[in-house]
Formats: structure tokens, sequence, C-alpha cells
């Protein structure tokens, strides 16, 4: 691929120079365990000097074969694998791949079962751009915004514990609902959190957003053109960065986003800058989602009870009656029953458009799983945006693409 | 739509002149350095662990000191990392207010090094026999010690309580000649 760019000493190299002053191109390889590639993404650089002349990046050191393991179980058996695809976020996936499934069903969850989801999908995000933006920071030299965002992070991981009993690997949904109704109080808490993280996040942006450093490191660096944006398939905080204003919670709204008000943040130019002020701006407009849904919490079923070959049965029901027990082993042996049929579904994940392509024959167990990663597309441009960009720079794109290797190898 | 363009106003003079700002950041870090602790200092100090926490699975008696488990290996079917084996058996001789019960595992182990927390077995379960509970630090020296037996299931397990006693109102109703 011919790619036109130029470097400071390109003036030099026009030069009539020597010819003993003619230098060879080095390759560097960056990763798989290099800290500033989070995760074990491997780029293999050609550099002349420290100008990168090509860059190929070589994924796959975490493929755990997802897509297959799915066609091997039921359904719901297959909710703490969806953990592990964006684990910064693992209850938006939870809930992205849950809303997949049901739409094969076409099964319509309870009002309080969405709203859950939402609270819970948006919570994911805030604390996904927490971990982005603390590591953009540290990969740009600025330590302190990770300590305070972990700081918050982590009181946003007590309340998933509370919630679903576990801090990172959440498995929360299920075909049908979720795993548990909210524990009492949980709404209030997490009210409180809104309440006090708003001041924190303006501190911790103030930190960054007017930093000559950080300035110098991300603007006018990595810029990713509108079309170059809709051209490699971006999705998320770096699509809209470029400013194209596409969000599927606003576009194809799904689990009642409709409801909710908030804006879409996006930026101007497409740079390094652009990408990390989206996302701050996002993490307010989660806020405001979930203020809006705790606010205005619907009571009633929190998962789908007529949905008698989908949802197992409650607990003291199964201890008590013989068809519900018999219920209860149907439908965690042979799974969920589905019709036979296919669908496509996305989400808004925070890192981008999370799809689940579903082919169904009939039973509890999917034909074929399909999943589309956003990190994965993401990643797609690097070829493109690294060339021509300083090493040191390089640091800084990766930053600010904000990429999770668990869901772009999966 | 309503979107709302992320603003990136030009640096002030006193912002390029980077001193002021060097001093701002430091009075930020500052003020935290006054502020109280938020770690911990594990494991001498141990986080509050909140009730349904998912932690290493066990096996339960009930209040009587029975065993539950009926060996009817829907938790072993439903662990996606396939981390339980259940060997069924019989129930022992010595517990003839069970001998109804038909099964019992002869052997149960669960391989805490395949074990990924899901909390599925606790959830499948028709008899309330298996719970995630408290213990989260697990360590062990070799592979075969990260296997839990059934004794020791039973030993981390303890005694939960129960509120439907479901075999004995079976055999109650079987006294009274119903059968179910
Ligand atoms: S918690 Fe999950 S992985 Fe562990 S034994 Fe139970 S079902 Fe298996
Ligand atoms: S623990 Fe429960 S699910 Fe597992 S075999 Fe025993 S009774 Fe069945």
């Amino acid at each position: 691929m011919p790619t036109d760019f130029s470097f400071p000493d390109s003036a030099a190299k026009a030069a009539n120079l020597p010819k003993e002053f003619e230098t060879e191109k080095m390759s560097l390889s960056m990763g798989p365990s290099h800290p500033s590639t989070h995760g074990v993404l491997r780029i293999q650089f050609e550099l002349d000097g420290e100008v990168v002349t090509k860059a190929d990046p070589v994924i796959g050191y975490l493929h755990r074969g997802d897509e297959k393991i799915a066609e091997n179980m039921t359904y719901n058996q297959f909710v703490p694998y969806t953990d592990r695809l964006d684990y910064l976020a693992p209850l938006a996936n939870n809930a992205a791949y849950a809303i997949a499934v049901e739409r094969l069903a076409k099964l319509e969850v309870p009002p309080r079962c969405q709203a859950i989801r939402v609270i819970t999908s948006e919570l994911a995000r805030v604390s996904s751009h927490l971990m982005g933006l603390g590591a953009y920071g540290i990969d740009v030299g600025a330590w302190t915004v990770f300590m305070y965002c972990f700081t918050e992070r982590e009181k946003l991981y007590t309340l998933f514990e509370k919630l679903t009993g576990a801090r990172f690997t959440t498995s929360y949904s299920r075909i049908g609902g979720v795993a548990r109704d909210l524990p009492p109080g949980w709404l209030d808490e997490v009210g409180a959190f809104c309440t006090q993280f708003l001041p924190i996040l303006d501190e911790i942006l103030a930190l960054l957003t007017r930093n000559k450093i950080f300035l110098d490191r991300s603007v006018g660096v990595g810029v990713i053109s509108r079309a170059d944006a809709i051209a490699y398939g971006l999705s998320g905080p770096n699509l809209r960065g470029s400013g194209v204003a596409l969000d599927l919670r606003k576009d194809r709204p799904y689990s009642g986003y409709e409801q909710y008000d908030f804006d879409v943040a996006v930026g101007s130019t497409g740079d390094c800058y652009d990408r990390y002020l989206v996302r701050g701006e996002e993490m307010k407009q989660s806020i405001r989602i979930i203020r809006q849904a705790v606010a205005k919490m619907p009571g009633g079923d929190w998962f789908a009870r007529d949905a008698r070959k989908i949802f197992a049965p409650p607990k003291d029901k199964v201890l008590t009656s013989m068809e519900e027990l018999i219920n209860n082993f149907m439908i965690v042996t042979e799974g969920p029953q589905m019709p036979a049929g296919e669908v496509y579904f996305e989400a808004e994940n925070p890192k981008g458009t999370l799809g689940f392509f579903i082919v169904s024959t009939g039973g509890g167990v999917p034909y074929r799983l399909k999943i589309r990663s956003p990190s994965f597309c993401n990643l797609s441009i690097l070829p493109k945006l690294c060339v021509g960009n300083l090493v040191s720079d390089v640091v800084s794109i990766l930053g600010s693409l904000d990429f999770v290797m668990g869901e772009c190898d999966r | 739509m309503a979107t709302v363009t992320v603003s990136r106003p030009p640096l002030t003079l006193s912002e390029r002149a980077y001193l002021p700002q060097i001093l701002a950041g430091m009075r930020i870090t500052l003020k935290h350095l006054f502020a109280p602790n938020v770690t911990l200092s594990y494991p001498e100090q141990r986080p509050a662990i909140p009730p349904g926490y998912r932690g290493v699975p066990t096996l339960v008696m009930d209040p009587h000191g029975r065993e539950k488990c009926v060996s009817c290996q829907l938790c072993e079917f439903v662990c996606p990392p396939k981390a339980i084996r259940i060997t069924p058996g019989a129930v022992p001789a010595d517990q003839p207010d069970r001998a109804h019960v038909e099964k019992a595992p002869a052997a149960f182990d669960i391989d805490m090094l395949r074990c990924i927390y899901c909390g599925l077995c606790q959830e499948v379960c028709p008899e309330e026999a298996i719970f995630l509970q408290n213990d989260y630090s697990l360590s062990g020296y070799s592979r075969d010690e990260m296997v839990n037996h059934k004794d020791r299931l039973y030993e981390l397990g303890g005694t939960l309580p129960d509120q439907h006693f479901k075999w004995d109102k079976k055999k109650a109703a079987e006294e009274h000649g119903n059968q179910h």
C-alpha cells in the first residue's frame, strides 16, 4: 500500500547525501507484552529513525475461540463468556448478549429489567471510560489521573459486587431477565455515587484537559478524518471523536433508551485530544441517564415471567412443585428454547458497537454465534494511523483508541 | 438528535506558560495527600463482603446436619468450564431417615483451577445444596490441592438455614398415603 507521509528530516533526505549516509530501515516489535499496548497487542513496525513507515498489528494472542465455544453450550451457559469479551465493561456485554438472544426469541422483557440493564450498562460505560482515561494518562505520563480514576472505579466495583456477587466477572444477564433483582438500597447507593462522582470527574478532567504537556502529546496527533473513521468501520468514542454523531442508543434505541434524555458527544477534528474529550463528556451523559433511570425505576417483574421455556422458574417454586422442578431441569439441560432463525443485534458498548449475529436451528444451543467486536474494527485503522508518526506518538494513539484485546481476539 | 460538540478553546497564556499549570496540578494532588486513605492494608484489613457474594463454591448441610445434595448432576452439567465431577452413589445405610432420597454423591470434586465463580451451579441446584460463599482467597502448592473433594466442600460449606425441608415433607406425605 503506497502511503505518503512526511517527516521532519525529509528535506535532509532529499538533499544529495553521499552513499555512506544512507540508512537502513529498522524493524521493531512492540508487544505483545508491552506496557503501552493495553493487553496482548503486538505491532510490527518498520522504522526510519524514529519515524514509523509501516505498522502491522499482530493480533490473536488472546484468542480463546469464544464463537466456537458458544456452539457447544446453551444460551445461558455462554453468559460468563461474554464477561470476558470487553472485560472492562462486562455488564454491558451481558446485557447486549441477552438482548440479542431475546430478539431471536421475539421476547420482550419487563420494563424493570430493561431499566436495570440500562443502569448497569451505563455504570459499565463509566467504569470503562475511567479505565480508558487512566490508562491514557499513564501512556502520556500522568500517573495521578490513573490513581484518581481507579479510586472511582473501585466504588463502582463495590456496587457491582453488591448487585451481582462479583466485582469483575459479573455474569449478570440471563436470557429473559437478569440473574437476580436489585438488592435493597442499591439504587440509593447508585444515586449517591452519581452525586459525589461528578465533582470528582471534573477534578480528574481538570488534571488533563488544560494541561500543556498532555495537549502537546494529544492535539493534532493521530488525526482520523471523518471519511476514514467511517471507511474503517470505527465505532464508539473513536468514531464520534471524528465528528460522526452515530450512537445506537439514539439511532436504534434498545432496552428503553428512547425514554432517557441525553446528548451525544462528538469531536471536531478527530485527534487523540478529541477522543479523550468525548470520553469525558460521555461519562457525564451516562450519569445523566443513570439518574433518570434511578428516579423512575419501574416496579414489577425483573424477568419475563411468561417465558416459561426460556427463563428458569424461581427457586422456591422449584423446591415445592414437581412441574417447576421438571421445568427447571428442562431449561438447564436443553437450554432456553429458541425458534429457528437468524438475528443480528448491536448495542452501543463503551468501546463501540458490539454486535451478536446468531443463527439458530431451534432449541437451546446456537448453531453459530458471531461476535462483531468494536476493538477489532477500531484497531483496523492502525496501519494507516501510525505511519508518519514518532514511536512515542504511537503510544499516545494507542492510548486514545482505548481498545481491549479480550474482545478483539475473543 | 441532540449532540454536544466537545469544546476545545485554545490555551490561555498562563496555561501555556506551563509553570502555573504545574502548580495547579500540585495543589490538587496536595489536597489528596491529606484526604483519608482509600486503600486497605490487606490482609490485615479485609474488605466487607456483601450478601450474595460469589466466592468458593461449597456444599451445605441442612440444619439437622444432613446432606442435601441428591447427586442429580445438574450442576455438573451446567458448569461452563466443567469444573465439577460427581460420582453418584447410594445414601449411606446409617442414615435411615434419608433412605427415601435414593441417591447421594459418592464423590463430589470441584476443581478450583477450572472454576470461574460464575454461580450457575448454585442457581440451577434444585436442592439448594451448593452455595458460593464468602471465601475468596484460595491458594495451594499443587494442582491436587486445588481440587476440593467432598469432605472439604462440606467443611467449607457448613450448615445453612432451610425453609423447605423438601424431603421430610415428601416422607410425611407418603406416610399419609399420598404417593406423589
Ligand atoms: S461457580 Fe461456575 S465454574 Fe464454579 S463450579 Fe459452579 S458452575 Fe462451575
Ligand atoms: S449440588 Fe445440587 S445440582 Fe449439584 S448434584 Fe447436588 S443436588 Fe444436583
